[in-house]
C-alpha cells in the first residue's frame, strides 16, 4: 500500500465573539491507498472540523497552528494543503483528490436542480468530460451504487428520491470523479438500521473496486466495528486512542474509549447495565489543563492528570493511547 | 405479566385524507391499520420500526393526538375509564394529565425564552392543577430533583445546558402533572452513546419510582433490548411481532423482526458479512403492495403472500406473529 495523506500536528482554533475557542488540538494521523480510518467521537468532539480541514473547509475565523502541516500523496508528487491559498489552488483537492459525503443528503443535494445537472456540473469542473460524457458517467455511476432505473433518476429532483437512495446518489456524485480520498461523515446515521446496512456494504465494495482511502466519521461503535480497517478516538479536539479495529474494540486501552464501550447497549447480552460516562462534555471555552478527559475520568491516576498533557504511549503494536495510566515515567519528568 | 392493561388499542385504523378525489371514495393513507395492542400497568413498552412504519402515529392516536378513524383506544388507570374515541372536553383536558408526550430532540421542544423553571411549571399552570405559585415551586422543584436537575440552575434558560440536561428537563416537564402513562417517542435518538445510556438509567428509575407505564418508540432495537419488557415490531402501518422482550430477541418469529436484527452492526470485527440483508425499501404507505405488506422484501415470501394478508395469530406465551410461514420457518 502506498502513503495517501499525513496530517502533522493538526491544531486549529475559531475566532467568536466569546474567544479564541480550540477546536482541534494537535491531531497527527496517516492513511494509505485503500485504507478506511473510523474516526470516533462524541457531538463536539471535534471529528468533523478535523476532517473538513483536509479540504480548508472550515469558515473564515478558523486560525490553522503554525506547526500544522497537511501532506496529500497525488500521482504528480506530494501537495501541501496548507499551502493551497484560493479556491482555484484548492480545487485539486476540494473534489478532486478529496470528495466529502454529508450526513444528511436532503441537505447536500440543492433543491430546485435536478440530481443529474449536480453530477454533471461537478464532473465539468473538476474533469476534463465533455457535456455528454459526464452524462453518461453519471448514470453509469447511479447504476453502480445501485439505483434503479438510473435515467429516469438522473432527472429527477432530491425530494423525489427516497433517504436510503438520496445518500445513493450522494455517494455516486462524490466518487464520480474517482477521488483518492473520500471523507464520510456519519453518511449512515440518518438511514434505518436497514438501509446502513446496503449503504455500508455498498462503500465496502466501491473502496476495493476503486482502492481509495475513506475516512469514516462516525459516533456509532457498531458502523466502525464493520466497517474501518483502523480507528482514531476523539474526545474534545485530541486524539486519545489509535488502533487496528480488532484491538482498540476488543481491548481498549484508553478509559475514554472504554467508558464509550460501556455505555453502549449491545445485543449480546441485554441485561447488562448500561453504565453512562459521568457529567458531559466541558465547553470548549473551558477545556481542562492537563489530560482534556480528566473531569470525567474514572481512572485517574494522580495529580499528573489535571496538570500535564498526556503523551501518546504505545499499548501494544500499532496500538497507542494518550493516557499517564501508559506512561513508565509515571508522568513525573 | 398478570396485570391488566392500562391502555389498550382495540382494532385502530389512523388514516390521513389525501388531496383529490372528486368522485368516487375519498383517497387516504393508512398510517396505522388495524392495531390490538395491550400494554400491561407498569410495564416498559417498546415499539420498533423503520422510518414510515407508523409508530409515532400510533403513539400519538394512543394519547389522542391523532384521528381515530376505526376501533377505540381504552384507557384504565383504576381511578378512569375513557373510551379515547368518545372523550368529551372535560374528559379529555382530564386525559392530558393522565398521558403525555416526551419529545425526541431536545433542542427543539424547549423554548428559548422561558426559563427552566416555567418551562416545567407549563402544564400545571395550562391545566390548573395548583392554587398558589408556591404550591408550583413546591411541585417544580420536586419534579426536578426527582429528574436529577440542579435545583440551583432553574431560573436560567435552555440554551445554558447540554443535550442529556435538556432532555432530563424535558422529561421533567412531562411528569409535573402526575401523569400514568408516557409515550417517549425517540427521546434518546438524539443523545451521544455516553449521556444516552444516562436517560435511559433515569427513565427507568423514575418508572419504577412513580410506578409509571411507557411506551418507548425507537427504531435503536440495541437500545431497545436493554430497557423494555415488551416489544411490538411494526411494518407499514401494520403490528406484524408482539413478543416479552427476552423472547423477542432470543425467537424472533417474523422475517422482518430477524432482518432488523441481522442488520445492526455488531460490534465484533470478525462479524463482517454475516447479517442477512434485507433488499430494497419500505413501500410507500400511499401504494402499499396487496397481501402481507412485507412480501415484496421477504425473503422468505410465496404466492400466498402476494394476496392474503395474515393476521396477528398467536405463537406462544404473550408472543403473536403475522405471517403465513412462521410455523415451517421456525422449524
Amino acid at each position: 500500500m502506498s502513503r495517501l495523506i499525513d496530517v502533522e500536528n493538526l491544531t486549529l482554533q475559531f475566532d467568536t465573539d466569546e474567544g479564541r475557542i480550540t477546536a482541534v488540538d494537535d491531531v497527527s494521523f496517516s492513511l494509505e491507498a485503500g485504507e478506511v480510518m473510523g474516526l470516533v467521537g462524541e457531538s463536539g468532539s471535534g471529528k468533523s472540523v478535523t476532517a473538513k480541514s483536509l479540504m480548508k473547509l472550515n469558515p473564515g475565523n478558523a486560525v490553522y497552528g503554525p506547526d500544522t502541516k497537511i501532506t496529500l500523496h497525488l500521482d504528480d508528487g506530494p501537495v501541501d494543503v496548507m499551502a493551497l491559498q484560493n479556491d482555484r489552488e484548492m480545487k485539486i483537492v476540494r473534489g478532486g483528490a478529496i470528495s466529502l459525503i454529508f450526513q444528511e443528503p436532503m441537505a447536500s443535494f440543492a433543491p430546485a436542480i435536478s440530481i443529474g445537472d449536480q453530477m454533471v456540473e461537478q464532473l465539468l469542473i473538476h474533469t476534463s468530460f465533455s457535456k455528454p460524457q459526464a452524462k453518461e458517467v453519471s448514470i453509469e455511476m447511479l447504476d453502480r451504487v445501485g439505483i434503479s432505473d438510473p435515467s429516469t433518476r438522473f432527472g429527477q429532483y432530491a425530494f423525489e428520491l427516497s433517504g436510503g437512495m438520496r445518500q445513493r446518489a450522494m455517494i455516486a456524485m462524490a466518487l464520480s470523479t474517482k477521488p483518492k480520498l473520500l471523507i464520510a461523515d456519519e453518511p449512515t446515521t440518518a438511514l434505518d438500521v436497514t438501509i446502513q446496512a446496503q449503504v455500508i456494504d455498498l462503500m465496502k465494495d466501491l473502496v476495493s473496486e476503486f482502492g481509495m482511502g475513506i475516512i469514516f466519521i462516525t459516533h456509532d461503535l457498531g458502523v466502525i466495528a464493520q466497517t474501518a480497517d483502523k480507528v482514531a478516538v476523539m474526545y474534545l479536539g485530541r486524539l486519545v486512542e489509535q488502533g487496528t479495529v480488532r484491538d482498540v474494540i476488543r481491548r481498549p486501552a484508553h478509559p475514554y474509549t472504554r467508558g464509550l464501550l460501556a455505555a453502549l447497549p449491545t445485543l449480546d447480552d441485554i441485561d447488562a447495565p448500561l453504565t453512562p460516562i459521568p457529567g458531559d462534555i466541558p465547553s470548549p471555552l473551558e477545556r481542562p489543563p492537563g489530560c482534556v478527559y480528566n473531569t470525567r475520568c474514572q481512572e485517574v491516576v494522580g495529580p499528573q492528570c489535571s496538570a500535564k498533557v498526556p503523551a501518546f504511549f504505545e499499548v501494544e503494536t500499532g496500538h497507542a493511547a494518550a493516557c499517564h495510566l501508559y506512561d513508565p515515567a509515571g508522568g513525573f519528568e | 405479566m398478570t396485570q391488566k392493561p392500562l391502555i389498550t388499542a382495540q382494532h385502530l385504523s389512523v388514516h390521513y385524507p389525501l388531496r383529490g378525489g372528486l368522485i368516487g371514495p375519498k383517497p387516504y393513507v393508512a398510517a396505522v391499520e388495524n392495531v390490538t395492542i395491550e400494554i400491561a400497568a407498569g410495564s416498559f413498552f417498546g415499539l420498533v420500526g423503520e422510518s414510515g412504519s407508523g409508530k409515532t402515529t400510533l403513539g400519538r392516536a394512543m394519547l389522542r393526538a391523532a384521528p381515530i378513524t376505526k376501533g377505540d383506544v381504552l384507557f384504565d388507570d383504576g381511578e378512569v375509564e375513557y373510551s379515547l374515541k368518545n372523550l368529551g372536553k372535560k374528559e379529555l383536558k382530564d386525559y392530558r394529565k393522565r398521558a403525555q408526550l416526551i419529545f425526541q430532540d431536545p433542542y427543539a421542544a424547549l423554548s428559548p425564552r422561558m426559563t427552566v423553571r416555567d418551562i416545567i411549571a407549563e402544564p400545571l399552570e395550562v391545566m390548573g392543577l395548583t392554587k398558589s405559585r408556591a404550591e408550583t415551586d413546591e411541585r417544580v422543584r420536586e419534579i426536578a430533583a426527582k429528574c436529577r436537575l440542579n435545583v440551583e440552575h432553574l431560573r436560567r434558560f435552555p440554551h445554558a445546558f447540554s443535550g442529556g440536561q435538556r432532555q432530563r428537563i424535558s422529561i421533567a416537564r412531562a411528569l409535573v402533572s402526575g401523569p400514568k402513562f408516557i409515550v417517549a417517542d425517540e427521546s434518546v435518538a438524539a443523545l451521544d452513546v455516553s449521556i444516552q445510556a444516562d436517560v435511559l438509567n433515569l427513565l427507568k428509575a423514575i418508572q419504577q419510582e412513580m410506578g409509571l407505564t411507557f411506551l418507548f418508540i425507537s427504531h435503536d432495537l440495541s437500545v431497545v433490548a436493554h430497557v423494555c419488557d415488551h416489544v411490538a415490531v411494526m411494518y407499514l402501518g401494520r403490528l406484524v411481532e408482539t413478543a416479552p422482550t427476552r423472547t423477542l430477541f432470543s425467537a424472533p418469529r417474523h422475517p422482518y423482526t430477524k432482518a432488523l436484527l441481522s442488520a445492526i452492526p455488531s460490534l465484533d470485527p470478525d462479524d463482517r458479512g454475516k447479517a442477512q440483508k434485507l433488499e430494497g425499501e419500505i413501500p410507500s404507505p400511499l401504494n402499499p403492495p396487496p397481501g402481507c405488506k412485507f412480501q415484496t422484501r421477504c425473503p422468505n415470501a410465496i404466492d400466498r403472500c402476494r394476496v392474503d394478508e395474515p393476521i396477528l395469530e398467536s405463537a406462544g406465551d404473550e408472543h403473536n406473529v403475522a405471517c403465513h410461514r412462521w410455523k415451517e420457518l421456525a422449524l
